[in-house]
């Protein structure tokens, strides 16, 4: 096995052409086990720790663009009011010292169903900047995830970027795991509300093949909402629209059955989560609601 | 903390009672100095900085020079013929040294076993578990020796599955075993049963008629992992003599001893075995793993070689606790007084026996647990199965009997309409039981008492989340909730429940083995000081012996400086850091030679200064802070004066009252030296609507007979909580049908964090057993049995639901 380790980007992205193979790690939180377990033994291993672009962050007006090596542990402490739906996830992965290293750059390189970022990602809105030799793109981070651990980068391309909507509403993240703390999700389910836009997206792991949204709960909601006047009044959704809601969200799951849970638990936990963090975001909508009125 | 060492010296624990208790300064004539540090106070670890500090050396940081690095080609199967092994291509790899498969094995004797001889050094032709060692490799590099081993081309044939209970006793089933000799073959029922043992008393079935109310039931526990953080490794050095040098984390030297030379084809005498740093054993030591295969390379290769497993091999490269279903009928008396108990006990005991014999022993004799049943019909057995093997984990046989019965006195409550703790109580055994065993109990056994002190704690406040909250009104602490950091629930869906269990564990091996320990206690003078050292050959596998016989010599012999001798087989045996015995029986031992060498400094002293004090000859003499005393405080001299320019050194064997072995038919005898009791109380908050638990406070009560250290004692009851806690709602190796494990990782088989971890408030007894020395009693694993039935009975409290299998998973709980 090589070991490469750029210094800049642009050797990163040359070193990546020249070796279309080579698994690139930034906090070899996830590259490491798996190599430590023999699950893969690449040519090369590309150190991206030098790159500092990657270990940046900046707050724009309608975006944040995270580098796609910031640890979790800054997303929690730094970046919470913009992406609290992502600082949420952040805060369940692994323990201090995995969250100390991993990042959201290497969630989406290994494109795992059960990684705790991607139902926040969706949930929020984002697009992932990959990058070659050939150029740059912008990648829905719906389009990104297209099987079990695949996802929509070329061989030469590399995650520089992930472009994420700054929160225009409440947000929430939950997932079950079977034990309270380190653990891989059994699932997990975002819920981002856009009052900006009137819309809510959601995004849903560990519960098909590929993270996802919801979109037929996602429609059904904004619609309800809208139908109802919710976002002017504020009043809660009557509870049959929640549990239609929470049962479109389950309904859009297409689980398994594994050593972490069965399916038909899954998508009983899916429709869970979604009631309750429908519940949590709207009441603070409410809130929010209610203090600018006041202000 | 209940009780000090007053309690043990006024119950009569013998002269052995005379106890430093660390209350230094007092120098009047009348008063004793005592030795600081000595038994039942909380001395300091001496590895403790070490390991806290992260310097200390565990087996897998062993180095030699010029050593190699074995690795083991395991079996990809759970049963299939080796129809051909091809080595010529690993072999020839560079930085290879050598490949080991069956056909090397340089004696007659190919096979080991705890008990019963079964298990071949390397697979013979066939492989009966999912990764039974095949072959080994040592190469210069650990990658190197793992890539070799993977060229290793092994033609397996598969064969059909033994998985369960039907299908291993089916007339047709296929052997695990064919042409068995063991002590057992003759009695079982099936050759795929490794050993049965029925415990019959009265008459059942007239019992039976006499009683109001019946309950029965049929519970399951998984296969749950010791899951210690020190993965298996080792070094072997050959030596010139023809023999080895094999460092080693195990748990009992001389019983690996035993098994290791005769496969290797050398005199125990040339196997020579020191104890290397030990992380954590609880029964998974027991069974050797790479000991052979390492001494095997060394020999082979004329180098050192070390073994060190990863945690995947690790799962694979020792033995778990046993699955078992276990069906219980129990009756009782409208007014809550039990009739009789009928069970059977099934337990897996997979490819191999280990120590499935002794498990079953248990599971039967313990199977009522610590209530006064006359009339009972018992059976429990162990199956041979292409599972992965099992054996020993701490509370052995006696954690799934525990499990079943405590959930039956619970349904029995509840159908009676009666408190379970009531029941429970007016059911308890006390001193003068008779055991199902015929056995009396003949030392204290507080059961109703624990369970009054667990009951008589305050409860845990209601909604602790809230409380816990910072940002005030509406805020919740997650991590007080079911899911914790996972942020599931706000409270939503969150029941309370609270629940009880009680169990009864043996302490020290049983049914007529010969129990004993050897130590060897030097005393000398060094640069004008006493000092001590004491040697033996107990394994320290974190549960702090080394710390307990440092405490034994202080009080014994009244020296503050103690140094402990690496623990190696130059001294005899010291069995098994098992069982909940290493106090008891080494500590027994360390003190008994104490009084060896006591005995003669005396002898010495009154030979030197006989002449000069009368109280020589006519007092009680004892060895106090470094000097010769009399019962009343007067000092005659130092330990320096009297021993002079040489040494006192005395080695002794120390045995527990001997025990005999079970009826094979009616499991009648006087089987255990000691029994040891702990009572739960579990205070759990479960979220209905996703299946997740948060246990909030699992107290305990227990009786240690005396606390050498309370410290240690607090600890061990805590951490045995902790594992039965892990039973309770996440510790499983999940097997699939065809044998094979699916979750040998850290991933996915899960042991409780500190946030799975709740307040375990922890309230030690010290009555005192006047068969024991200092009255101790075994306090290791107790506390593992009541945990895991008191979790799930506050689950089922706060849910209504059966329950009858642990772990409990979230699938269970919202039934889906």
């Amino acid at each position: 096995m090589e070991f490469l380790r750029p210094r800049t980007w642009q050797e990163a992205l040359a070193a990546k052409a020249e070796h279309p193979s080579a698994v690139p790690i930034a906090g070899g939180t996830d590259v490491m086990v798996e190599i430590n377990f023999d699950h893969c033994r690449p040519t090369h291993l590309m150190d991206l720790g030098r790159v500092p672009e990657l270990h940046e962050w900046e707050v724009g007006s309608a975006t944040v663009r995270l580098g796609a090596s910031v640890p979790y542990t800054k997303i929690i402490e730094r970046l919470a009011p913009e992406l609290p739906g992502l600082a949420l996830a952040s805060h369940t992965v692994g323990s201090p010292q995995i969250r100390n290293r991993g990042s959201v750059g290497g969630n989406l390189g290994a494109a795992s169903p059960a990684g705790d970022a991607h139902p926040a990602l969706l949930a929020a809105g984002a697009e992932v900047e990959a990058e070659s030799v050939r150029g740059a793109r912008r990648i829905p981070v719906e389009d990104f995830y297209t099987g079990v651990k695949r996802n929509a980068l070329a061989d030469d391309e590399l995650i520089k970027y992930i472009h994420i909507a700054r929160a225009d509403g409440p947000q929430q993240f939950s997932k079950v795991g079977t034990r309270n703390a380190m653990v891989i999700a059994v699932c997990a389910f975002s819920l981002a509300l856009h009052p900006a836009r009137r819309t809510v997206r959601t995004g849903i792991g560990s519960a098909a093949p590929t993270p996802l949204r919801a979109r037929a709960a996602e429609d059904f909601l904004t619609v309800a909402l809208e139908e109802g006047g919710h976002w002017d009044s504020g009043r809660p959704l009557p509870p049959s629209a929640a549990r239609r809601f929470a049962e479109l969200c389950a309904a859009a799951c297409d689980p398994i059955d594994d050593v972490r849970g069965s399916a038909a638990y899954r998508r009983r936990a899916v429709g869970v989560m979604a009631r309750r963090t429908l519940g949590w975001t709207w009441e603070s909508y409410r809130g929010e609601e209610r203090s600018t009125r006041c202000a | 903390m209940a009780g000090t060492a007053d309690t043990t010296a006024a119950t009569g624990a013998g002269a052995g009672a005379r106890t430093g208790t660390g209350t230094a300064g007092a120098t009047a004539v009348g008063a004793r100095t005592g030795t600081p540090d000595g038994v039942g106070a909380s001395a300091r670890r001496p590895d403790g900085t070490l390991k806290v500090t992260g310097e200390f050396a565990y087996s897998s940081d062993l180095w030699h020079e010029d050593m190699l690095w074995g690795c083991t080609l395991r079996s990809p199967y759970a049963h299939a013929e080796i129809v051909s092994v091809d080595i010529g291509e690993a072999l020839a790899q560079a930085g290879v040294h050598t490949v080991l498969t069956y056909d090397d094995l340089p004696a007659e004797r190919k096979n080991y076993g705890l008990e019963i001889k079964d298990t071949p050094a390397l697979a013979h032709g066939r492989v009966r578990y999912h990764g039974e060692p095949v072959a080994l490799v040592a190469a210069d590099h650990p990658e190197t020796a793992r890539r070799a081993a993977a060229k290793i081309r092994v033609e397996y044939r598969e064969l059909p599955v033994v998985h369960d209970e039907d299908n291993a006793l089916a007339e047709d089933a296929p052997l695990l075993h064919a042409g068995r000799e063991d002590d057992h073959a003759a009695h079982v029922p099936h050759p795929n049963i490794v050993h049965r043992q029925p415990v019959v008393r009265g008459d059942a079935d007239a019992a039976a008629r006499r009683a109001d109310v019946v309950v029965t039931g049929t519970y399951q526990v998984g296969m749950q992992d010791q899951a210690f953080l020190g993965p298996e490794s080792g070094l072997a050095v050959p030596a010139e003599d023809g023999g080895v040098d094999l460092y080693i984390a195990t748990q009992w030297l001389h019983s690996d001893r035993k098994q290791i030379a005769p496969v290797l084809g050398l005199p125990e005498e040339k196997v020579r075995m020191t104890l290397a740093g030990v992380g954590g054993a609880f029964g998974g030591r027991e069974d050797l793993s790479m000991q052979i295969h390492a001494c095997l390379l060394a020999l082979r290769t004329g180098k050192p070689v070390k073994m060190v497993y990863n945690r995947f091999e690790s799962f694979f490269g020792h033995v778990h606790r046993h699955p078992a279903t276990l069906r219980y009928e129990h009756g009782a008396t409208r007014d809550g007084r039990l009739t009789h108990v009928r069970c059977r006990i099934v337990l897996d005991g997979g490819a191999y026996a280990s120590a499935s014999p002794a498990v079953v022993g248990n599971a039967a004799s313990l199977s009522v647990g610590p209530y006064v049943v006359d009339d009972v019909d018992i059976e429990a057995l162990a199956l041979y199965t292409n599972n992965p093997p099992c054996g020993a984990m701490r509370g052995f046989g006696a954690v799934q009997a525990c499990f079943a019965y405590e959930a039956q006195l619970d349904k029995l409550a509840d159908r009676l309409g009666m408190d379970p703790v009531e029941l429970r109580q007016r059911n308890a055994m006390a001193q003068g039981a008779v055991m199902p065993t015929g056995q009396v109990v003949d030392s204290p056994a507080p059961v109703a008492e624990i369970l009054r002190r667990v009951k008589a704690l305050p409860l845990p406040p209601e909604r602790q989340w809230e409380a816990a909250a910072e940002g005030g009104r509406g805020a919740v602490d997650v991590r007080a909730l079911p899911g914790g950091l996972s942020n599931t629930t706000r409270g939503e869906g969150v029941v309370r429940g609270v629940g009880y269990a009680v169990g009864i564990k043996n302490v020290g091996f049983s049914e007529g083995f010969d129990d004993y320990s050897t130590a060897r206690v030097r005393l000398e003078a060094a640069g004008g000081e006493p000092v001590a050292l004491v040697h033996t050959a107990a394994a320290e596998v974190g549960q702090g012996g080394v710390t307990v016989h440092q405490q034994i010599v202080r009080t014994e012999l009244g020296v503050g400086h103690v140094t402990v001798h690496p623990a190696d087989t130059r001294v005899g045996s010291a069995g098994s850091t098992s069982a909940s015995r290493q106090t008891y029986v080494t500590g027994g031992a360390v003190r008994h030679v104490c009084g060896l060498v006591r005995e003669e400094v005396l002898e010495r002293g009154r030979a030197r200064f006989g002449a000069h004090h009368p109280a020589w000859t006519s007092a009680e003499l004892l060895l106090e802070g470094g000097k010769v005393v009399t019962s009343g405080g007067e000092v005659l001299a130092s330990l320096v004066e009297v021993l002079g320019d040489e040494p006192v050194e005395a080695v002794g064997e120390w045995r527990h009252r001997p025990t005999e072995p079970f009826d094979l038919t009616t499991g009648q005898g006087f089987g255990h030296v000691q029994y040891s009791f702990a009572a739960h109380r579990a205070v759990v908050e479960v979220d209905i609507e996703l299946g997740l638990v948060k246990v909030v406070e699992l107290a305990c009560a227990q009786d240690v007979g005396k606390a050498v250290n309370p410290d240690a004692v607090v600890g061990q009851i805590q951490g045995g909580t902790t594992q039965g806690l892990g039973l309770a709602v996440m510790e499983e190796i999940l097997v699939d049908p065809s044998g094979r494990v699916r979750n040998p990782s850290f991933t996915d088989y899960l042991i409780p964090t500190i946030l799975d971890t709740p307040t375990i408030p922890v309230d030690v007894l010290e009555l005192a057993d006047e068969h024991a020395p200092y009255g101790l009693r075994g306090a290791g694993e107790a506390p593992t049995l009541s945990s895991t039935p008191a979790v799930l009975a506050a689950i089922r409290a706060a849910t209504g639901r059966e329950l009858p299998r642990v772990p409990v998973r979230p699938e269970h709980i919202v039934d889906v």
